[in-house]
């Protein structure tokens, strides 16, 4: 399979808005993690969250797109505006069928869904919205996305819960394979509503902390769930043959190896699928648990998770064998998004040869097996990234990014 | 064997099946060759308030298939159907016992999740549409798995006790056909040697109801819903909801040899593309699904001229049957006039995605058994469609080639292309 290079970002986080802010935000430290402001989550368990901040969907898309869209496809759709433009890359200028779009969705279109479904409860089945139809359903991001630019050619969506970042990206760069050379792929999610918000207490993974800065503490003995969040990032990755014809001006990052495991049912006592899913990774990449830089950890955040994964990390790469990172520590987990951030955040890592930190963690867990990065981000050379995303059911996913053309 | 793009070999070595009119692989072709049709006044729930009361439901029994008090409890019905299905399938294809978890995979496509539970939970929790903040109390404690539909991939990942490549490919009408392209690239590119893969629609609900009555997607033919999906015909106003599932054991060709299987098809191609025109609407000349068919039949070692029937998208709408007669002129030029073309959906309606999962069966079995299912309710063929749709009785004919296409919301234009086990021994 040929390696893929990624040409362009887009990315809307809690901790910031376009690549440039989130990197910024990202080094210093700076945690979007608040309590919800968009509904009243005083009733909840929880009610700590990672909002995208002055989102104002009127002023950054065409009107006729606003009746017809939930929250998280304008998001999507932002993310991918920002992407295409710093790809320096217009689908219209390229032959049909030359450009596809892959997105990751883990519920739909939540905010919108709910309030049909209060329409239709409510009021009666005449009330229910005429875009309900497609504004909910899991690959409407891709179809909004194919839509606004004119996107012809091999698409799809992927659910994997949150570990489908990653999964949408190895799903467009088999579709490079099969002859469209450019491609949109990730994650951009968001169920922040009072519906999506209840069901997502209900994977009994919340943290119920009321403290934004202890809610999210993968890796640490006050580790107490997680913090949902929304946003994500989507990149623009191309054949590098094709990339090069076109000119475009950009080299992130290529795609070397991927893998996706499963873990066997719980309660087998058997191990997890996550390292198994890092060595296949690093098989097809061709490379060596040595020639790994930095990790970006999925980062759990529920005790038993972490330390399985610091395990497995142990496992592949020895004690303390390579650092680890969690900046997502900053924006609370986007369901399908936070891996595509994740990837967005290991190729900003390999520009410019720093590895950001995972904030607040005081009392590190499982500081004999994995050298996590706390407090102050690490500048040391980096060549070769592994993003590791998993999702609830047993989903693994990694990534191995390497700087420049492979 | 490695095929022209130095891949492996797919093939299907077992079916398990959950439809109208048909629950289990044998009744559902019986259904399909006589031209019966499975359509009826919705009775899952008081339908009376909306403009479309048809439906084609399974007539499922959830306790006679095997399933527990807790899953019959716990599952959506979504969930229900593709594990009935998966266990059909995996008797079927006599793998059990000769999988390596490691190398055992689990795709399933589905367009509407669990929007039966959503819907339901959805009416508890907010006193039926009172309350904006809903109940934290009354919440049941499955919500998440309804929310997230890559649990129903989960349950069948245990079931089988795979520990390969696992996940839910959801791409709205065409999530069946694209969910087995998925499961058998993965075996081609080597990262497992047997999927489990199909696609599980149980969406007959109040939601789905009320957004296909809003935009007359459905049709209103109340009075009569035996013949309520009149694909390809004159009258035809719209399609009915259907539901169910249809399950398959791929596995890598040198795999199903050694251990002896039955070999139904092989999966020789499949691609998609995308309108990128409106999430609903289709443009008149058929052009990406037609792109769509030329590639998966190139994929395939194909040409139009080999193809022996198609099993059709055929949805019983105006805009689709007309698209979908568009598309196969400009893919397969003169061919389009001579080859047999028939849509199952005249006689188990539009189950969303699981329906082209369903269809890929019946395009299976039409190589297995030599018999091209018709298109039922076709009394009045539309002048505009004007090609061979097999009109209400089955023909027997030998099928080395089905090409089964999909169109649906989001843009989404798919083929797949089933070739006879000798084809893929050739």
């Amino acid at each position: 399979m040929t390696a893929p290079v990624v040409t362009g970002l887009g990315v809307l986080s809690p901790n910031g808005s376009g690549v440039d802010d989130f990197w910024a935000a990202t080094l210093a430290g700076h945690s979007g993690v608040a309590p919800l402001t968009r509904f009243d989550a005083s009733g909840y368990p929880s009610g700590i969250g990672g909002e995208v901040k002055d989102f104002d969907a009127a002023e950054l898309l065409p009107g006729r797109l606003l009746p017809q869209t939930d929250h998280m496809t304008r998001l999507a759709l932002v993310t991918a505006e920002q992407c295409l433009a710093d790809a320096d890359l217009d689908p219209r200028e390229l032959p049909d069928f030359a450009v596809g779009v892959v997105t990751a969705a883990s519920a739909g279109g939540m905010e919108f869904g709910q309030r049909e479904l209060e329409a239709l409860w409510g009021r009666g089945g005449a009330y229910v919205s005429a875009y309900q139809a497609f504004a909910w359903f899991y690959p409407v991001n891709t179809g909004q996305i194919s839509i606004r630019h004119g996107m012809r050619g091999a698409s799809s969506a992927i659910v994997t819960e949150q570990a489908g970042g990653l999964d949408a990206v190895a799903k467009a760069r088999r579709h490079i394979d099969h002859g469209t050379p450019h491609m949109v792929a990730g994650g951009v999610d968001s169920a922040l509503c009072p519906w999506g918000w209840l069901c997502m207490s209900r994977s009994g993974r919340v943290s119920t902390s009321t403290d934004p800065n202890r809610a999210y503490l993968p890796f640490d003995v006050e580790a107490s769930g997680y913090v949902p969040g929304e946003g994500g990032a989507l990149l623009v990755l191309e054949d590098p043959r094709a990339a090069d014809r076109r000119g475009a001006p950009k080299r992130y990052g290529s795609v070397l190896g991927y893998a996706s495991t499963f873990d066997p049912r719980p309660g087998s006592g058997r191990e997890p699928g996550l390292r198994r899913a890092v060595e296949l990774a690093l098989d097809q990449a061709e490379l060596a648990p040595g020639d790994v830089d930095v990790v970006f950890a999925d980062a759990s955040g529920v005790p038993e998770l972490d330390r399985q994964e610091a395990l497995a990390l142990a496992a592949v790469f020895g004690t303390r064998g390579v650092p680890v990172t969690a900046p997502k520590t900053m924006t609370g987990r986007l369901l399908a998004g936070g891996a595509s951030l994740d990837l967005a955040a290991a190729l900003l890592a390999l520009r410019d040869q720093v590895v950001p930190p995972t904030v607040n963690i005081t009392h590190p867990a499982h500081g004999e097996l994995i050298d996590l990065v706390t407090d102050q981000p690490r500048e040391l050379p980096l060549t070769h990234a592994l993003v590791l995303a998993r999702g609830l059911g047993g989903f693994n996913s990694a990534m191995v990014l390497c700087q420049g053309e492979d | 064997m490695p095929n022209r793009h130095g891949g492996r070999r797919v093939v299907v070595t077992g079916i398990g099946v959950i439809a109208p009119g048909g629950i289990g692989t044998k009744q559902y072709w019986d259904l399909l060759c006589a031209g019966r049709t499975a359509t009826r006044t919705i009775s899952l729930f008081d339908a009376s308030p909306f403009r479309s009361r048809v439906a084609a439901e399974a007539d499922f029994d959830a306790v006679a298939s095997g399933l527990s008090r807790r899953q019959i409890r716990t599952w959506d019905r979504t969930t229900q159907f593709a594990v009935v299905a998966a266990r059909e399938a995996l008797a079927d294809s006599g793998v059990l016992g000769e999988l390596d978890p490691y190398r055992t995979g689990v795709m399933v496509g589905t367009a509407c999740g669990m929007t039966q539970s959503l819907d339901s939970e959805y009416a508890v929790v907010s006193d039926e549409g009172k309350k904006w903040l809903v109940d934290e109390a009354h919440a049941s404690p499955y919500l998440y798995d309804y929310f997230a539909p890559s649990s129903m991939a989960a349950e069948l990942a245990w079931l089988v006790e795979a520990q390969g490549p696992v996940g839910v490919v959801s791409t709205g009408c065409t999530s069946g056909i694209d969910v087995l392209g998925h499961a058998a690239d993965l075996i081609a590119e080597g990262a497992a040697d047997v999927l489990v893969s199909g696609a599980s629609d149980a969406a007959i609900s109040p939601i789905t109801v009320a957004c296909f009555d809003a935009i007359r997607a459905t049709t209103p033919r109340n009075d009569d819903p035996g013949t309520a999906s009149r694909p390809f015909d004159r009258t035809r106003n719209g399609f009915a909801l259907g539901e169910g599932a249809a399950i398959f054991v791929l596995e890598e060709y040198g795999h199903a040899r050694r251990r002896g299987a039955h070999v139904y098809a092989e999966i020789a191609g499949h691609a998609t593309r995308a309108n990128a025109f409106s999430m609903t609407g289709l443009r008149s000349d058929g052009r990406e699904l037609a792109e769509a068919i030329t590639t998966a039949l190139d994929r395939a070692r194909v040409r139009p001229g080999d193809i022996d029937y198609i099993n059709a998208h055929g949805s019983s709408t105006k805009q689709n049957d007309l698209h979908e007669t568009m598309a196969y002129k400009h893919s397969l030029g003169a061919h389009a006039y001579t080859t047999p073309i028939s849509s199952i959906k005249s006689m188990i309606g539009h189950s969303l995605g699981a329906i082209c999962s369903l269809e890929v069966a019946a395009s299976v079995l039409a190589i297995e058994q030599s018999v091209i299912p018709p298109t039922a309710n076709l009394h009045e063929p539309d002048p505009d469609c004007d090609l061979d749709y097999v009109p209400l009785t089955a023909r027997e004919q030998r099928s080395d080639v089905v090409l089964s296409v999909a169109s649906g919301f989001g843009g989404f234009q798919s083929a797949i292309v089933l070739t006879a086990p000798d084809r893929a021994a050739a």
